[in-house]
């Protein structure tokens, strides 16, 4: 009993010395690198590879044949549409995403205060903007601007309001711009919030209207608290998003009058394909950098903190 | 031969230790229930002899064969979840085949062994039926099912009734007895609930951080408790753990000495056993509540009748329970509801010395 | 007993006890609807005006009537742009490349979702946020030296990508795999443990486990998850207006806003019809599949 007991774990340390390799290629960790591979390749290839392959781009000069160090900066830096692109950048970013949130978050009050039958339905219509296909939207948007045939200044015409230059002035524009953004975006953050909304349980609503509160301090003691997160991860993912624009400002725009409304994304676009110069636009481009980290980090503390949170 | 044999297991976690160090012997045929309270280590050993989770140290043999590095789906083992595991999108017949298509059975073979399990286990009606479709003790019929179709050496029952209702979990225990009795595969069983244990096991094994307390029939575990975790942990309601001394009374017996006003003579049978033990250490006295009843006019050998006032009763229907304070522990009593307990009132008892336990407080042991 | 039971009756179902209340949920109701339908009117006033101008004639537009009427409704522009060569070789490519880039994505992210949520190995949590990270860099950060990087690559191997449409099968799974694996390990994170456990016991290997158990239950999700790479692949505009520009490699958003913009004359009738015909895949899937559509959306935040 005590050699049977003895000699059979020793054949099996044989037998598992032999089939090794074989164990390996079965282990749970090598399979699934396998898996991830592909997932690997491609963001290392064709992400990661050339935001790194972007910064080097930026110390060449335009036929990338000299090494120029800080040349493409320090000209940017000089350029007066550089710093025009800036504020336009962040105005509109910042501008964009707060209306988004707001309105975003407004709708969704409305959609989830009626029955919940009919919310489909309202849900459905609502999200229209964000499902139309940005460049689409844009053409519609163009046309409904346009300086000679505007629909809007033909209803302001109407009212004996005179037309108004939705693209031609550069004031004009930039509120354009934003109200597409706006218009294109505050679906989405309706839908994040609707969700969110239905998350807070309706027990803390009932304890929150025995206790005396009225609608707006619900509001402010219950719902905010709530989805603070939610409200603030969107807000962050559309920052990023909103910042790195191109499609808007691109179509309706193309930038003009004068370079007034050129975001990073299509001012480099410009330098960079139609001026052909690439380096300077990936100069151009690298701009955005700080910025989208900064938001980056705030998102990625939020969702590890909500993570243990819930 | 489908015996298991664990040999000195030991389940590390980082810094934890899960499992320390368990040496155990399960027959071929046997239904072996480990029981404990939650992190005893009785999941993380089942997972172990299923292969689900690594061993830090020792070995398991299934059949004669170690089987530590061998995969859960070479160690011809079927295992039987909490959850029931039912794969949702599958219908009953589809989940009970799953291990048998992956195996590729003949199709004939499959209808064959699939039929068969649900005739044993009542669901013959339920088999082109999605899990989401069944209730709570049907789906543990498939999960069961699954596992019987597979023919294996060993049953592993990971807390298969804790999901379910009080009265659907006396009905299943009864149901997985009789599987067993059919089926008569080896079984290793486990549940936080010792009622399961005793109902269902040919032997118990009482785990409690991570170590084996004892193991044993039911009737041993229930008669003989060796330390102080077993005999508290069997039973329902649990045994009376009362401090006391034990002295020398007189005519050379003994006596346990509850406090100045009660003292129990230990009846001269029992009272051999603990000539040899230490008359100063700090002793409890374990008397279980079906051994403290109402005193009858005419007492047996052994009983010792006392007057207590009782705290609460509970009214049961068939007895009523009793508790009272002694010695500053709360002790119970099973009464005949007819005895006359009343909230706040007295009562006169009797308690059955022939079925004492001595526990040596500093050690845990029973004497 | 019986009046009691009437009273019961009574009270309306939504209604709740206090009376004061039922009256503030009333109003609140109307004025929820009220606001609904000026935010309905913001939000639809586009694809409707798209609607009206692309069932105008040329003439009816230049002459400038009432642009939210139409009073000779025609289907001329609908005609033509369906006839025409170069807007269904557009459609063909947009949608050549949608179809393909969806299979390529769920091919990729699906077993890296199920190797990240299920079978830890060394890196993967790292490997799980850096996905997510790799969501936040925008294409407009990528697309020069990407051009610069397909440029070099036909240097060196002579193969032509630039100005190839199928270059963009490189390209855009950047933008949907990331994504795409985000939410399909949400999705296979929610499957409980035990399935695994049976799975093995059962005796699945761990591709067998995937295909047979984990991908029909997370149905749902890879719907999902289809949608949205089909979506984003078929709205994309950067990428194919930088490496793309011969007029028979251009997918849909690129074409309709090069070719149909000729010079001065906007032929506005035809190109609200581009623009409607371009926005009808995402549309008509939208509507068919609206529920897996915001699925997918709040799948990312709420699953993260």
């Amino acid at each position: 009993m005590v050699d049977a007991a003895i000699s059979a774990p020793r054949e099996m340390a044989a037998a598992r010395g032999r089939s090794s390799l074989r164990k390996t290629m079965q282990r749970k960790s090598t399979i699934a690198f396998f898996m991830a591979l592909p997932l690997i390749v491609l963001i290392v290839l064709l992400v990661l590879y050339p935001a790194i392959y972007s910064i080097h781009l930026a110390t060449l000069n335009k036929s990338m044949e000299r090494f120029v160090g800080w040349g493409n900066f320090t000209f940017l830096f000089k350029r007066q549409t550089f710093w025009l692109v800036v504020q336009q950048s962040c105005i509109f970013a910042l501008t964009a995403v707060a209306f988004k949130a707001l309105i975003g978050f407004i709708v969704a009050h409305f959609v989830h205060n009626i029955p919940a039958k009919g919310q489909r339905k309202w849900r459905g219509m609502l999200l229209v903007p964000w499902v139309i296909p940005p460049a689409m939207s844009c053409l519609a948007w163009l046309w409904l601007f346009d300086p000679s045939y505007s629909a809007f200044n033909w209803v302001l015409d109407l009212f004996g309001v005179g037309p108004v230059p939705w693209t031609g002035d550069a004031n004009w524009a930039r509120f354009s711009v934003i109200l597409v953004n706006i218009w294109i975006g505050a679906p989405f953050f309706m839908i994040m919030y609707l969700a969110a909304l239905k998350s807070v349980p309706e027990q803390l609503y009932e304890a929150a209207e025995i206790d005396g509160a009225n609608w707006w301090q619900r509001m402010w003691y219950v719902t905010l608290p709530m989805m603070r997160n939610i409200i603030a991860i969107t807000a962050l993912f559309s920052l990023i998003v909103t910042f790195a624009n191109f499609d808007i400002v691109r179509i309706l725009t193309a930038g003009g009058p004068i370079d007034m409304t050129h975001v990073f994304a299509t001012w480099s676009f410009r330098v960079g394909i139609e001026g052909g110069d690439i380096p300077l636009g990936a100069t151009v481009s690298l701009f955005m950098v700080p910025i989208l980290s900064v938001a980056a980090i705030f998102i990625l503390r939020d969702i590890t903190r909500r993570g243990s949170e819930v | 031969m489908a015996e298991v044999r664990l040999r000195k297991i030991v389940k590390r976690y980082d810094m934890v230790e899960a499992v320390r160090g368990i040496d155990l012997d399960i027959a071929d045929h046997e239904f072996v229930v480990l029981v404990g309270p939650s992190g005893c280590g009785k999941s993380t050993t089942l997972r172990m002899i299923a292969g689900l989770e690594d061993i830090t140290g020792g070995d398991i043999m299934i059949g004669g064969d170690v089987v530590n590095d061998v995969p859960p789906k070479d160690r011809d083992i079927a295992m039987v979840f909490q959850n029931y595991a039912l794969y949702p999108h599958m219908t009953v017949y589809q989940n009970m085949s799953f291990g048998l298509r992956l195996k590729r059975f003949p199709k004939k073979e499959i209808k064959k062994r699939v039929d068969e399990a649900a005739r044993i286990l009542d669901i013959m009606e339920l088999l082109d039926r999605k899990p989401k479709q069944l209730s709570g003790g049907q789906r543990q019929r498939v999960a069961m099912g699954r596992a019987i179709v597979r023919n294996p050496k060993v049953f592993l029952f990971d807390e298969p009734l804790s999901n379910l209702d009080a009265k659907l979990r006396v009905q299943m225990r009864t149901e997985i007895k009789k599987v067993h009795q059919q089926v008569r595969t080896t079984t290793v069983y486990v549940t936080h609930d010792q009622v399961e244990a005793m109902t269902l096991a040919d032997r118990v094994v009482v785990m409690n951080h991570g170590i084996i307390e004892q193991v044993g029939t039911p009737n041993q575990l229930y008669h003989n408790p060796r330390t102080h975790f077993v005999a508290g942990f069997i039973g329902s309601p649990a045994m009376n753990f009362i401090p006391c001394r034990m002295e020398e009374a007189g005519g050379g017996g003994l006596s346990i000495k509850v406090n100045d006003q009660l003292s129990f003579p230990i009846p001269a049978a029992r009272a051999e056993q603990y000539r040899g033990q230490a008359r100063n250490g700090k002793l409890l006295l374990g008397l279980r509540p079906e051994h403290i009843t109402e005193a009858h006019a005419h007492l047996e050998p052994g009983e010792v009748p006392f007057e207590a006032k009782l705290d609460v009763t509970e009214p049961m229907g068939m007895e009523t329970l009793v508790y009272f304070p002694l010695n500053g522990t709360q002790v119970c009593g099973r009464v005949n509801p007819n005895a006359g307990a009343r909230d706040g009132g007295l009562l006169r008892l009797a308690a059955n010395l022939n079925n004492m336990h001595l526990i040596d407080d500093a050690t845990g042991q029973v004497v | 007993m019986a009046t009691v039971a009437a009273t019961a009756a009574e009270v309306p179902a939504r209604g709740p006890k206090y009376g004061s209340m039922s009256r503030d949920r009333v109003w609140a109701l109307r004025w929820s609807y009220v606001f609904l339908v000026i935010f309905a009117i913001f939000f639809l006033l586009p694809p409707i005006y798209m609607i009206i101008t692309s069932l105008k004639t040329s003439a009816e537009i230049s002459a400038a009537t009432n642009p939210w009427w139409v009073y000779h409704p025609t289907l001329d522009n609908y005609k033509e742009l369906l006839t025409s060569n170069s807007f269904l070789i557009y459609f063909r490519n947009s949608a050549i490349v949608s179809v393909v880039v969806v299979s390529l994505t769920m091919l990729i992210s699906v077993p890296a979702a199920f190797a990240l949520a299920r079978m830890k190995f060394w890196g993967s949590a790292t490997l799980a946020t850096g996905v997510f990270l790799t969501y936040l860099i925008p294409e407009t950060l990528l697309f020069l030296p990407l051009f610069k990087m397909f440029a070099m690559f036909n240097e060196y191997t002579g193969i032509e990508l630039i100005n190839r449409w199928w270059v963009l099968l490189i390209v855009y799974p950047t933008l949907t795999v990331p994504f795409c694996t985000w939410i399909m390990i949400g999705y296979f994170a929610s499957i409980p443990k035990e399935l695994d456990e049976a799975a093995l016991i059962d005796g699945a290997t761990w591709l067998q486990t995937l295909t047979m158990i984990f991908i029909p239950v997370a149905l749902p999700g890879l719907i999902a998850a289809t949608i949205f790479a089909f979506t984003v692949s078929w709205a994309q505009f950067l990428y194919p207006l930088a490496f793309t520009t011969s007029s028979d490699q251009l997918v849909l958003p690129v074409g309709i806003i090069t070719s149909l913009i000729k010079g001065d004359v906007f032929n506005w009738g035809q190109i609200m019809t581009g623009a409607l015909l371009g926005a009808a895949p995402p549309l008509i899937i939208y509507a068919f599949l609206m529920d897996y559509y915001i699925a997918g959306l709040t799948a990312g935040a709420t699953k993260g």
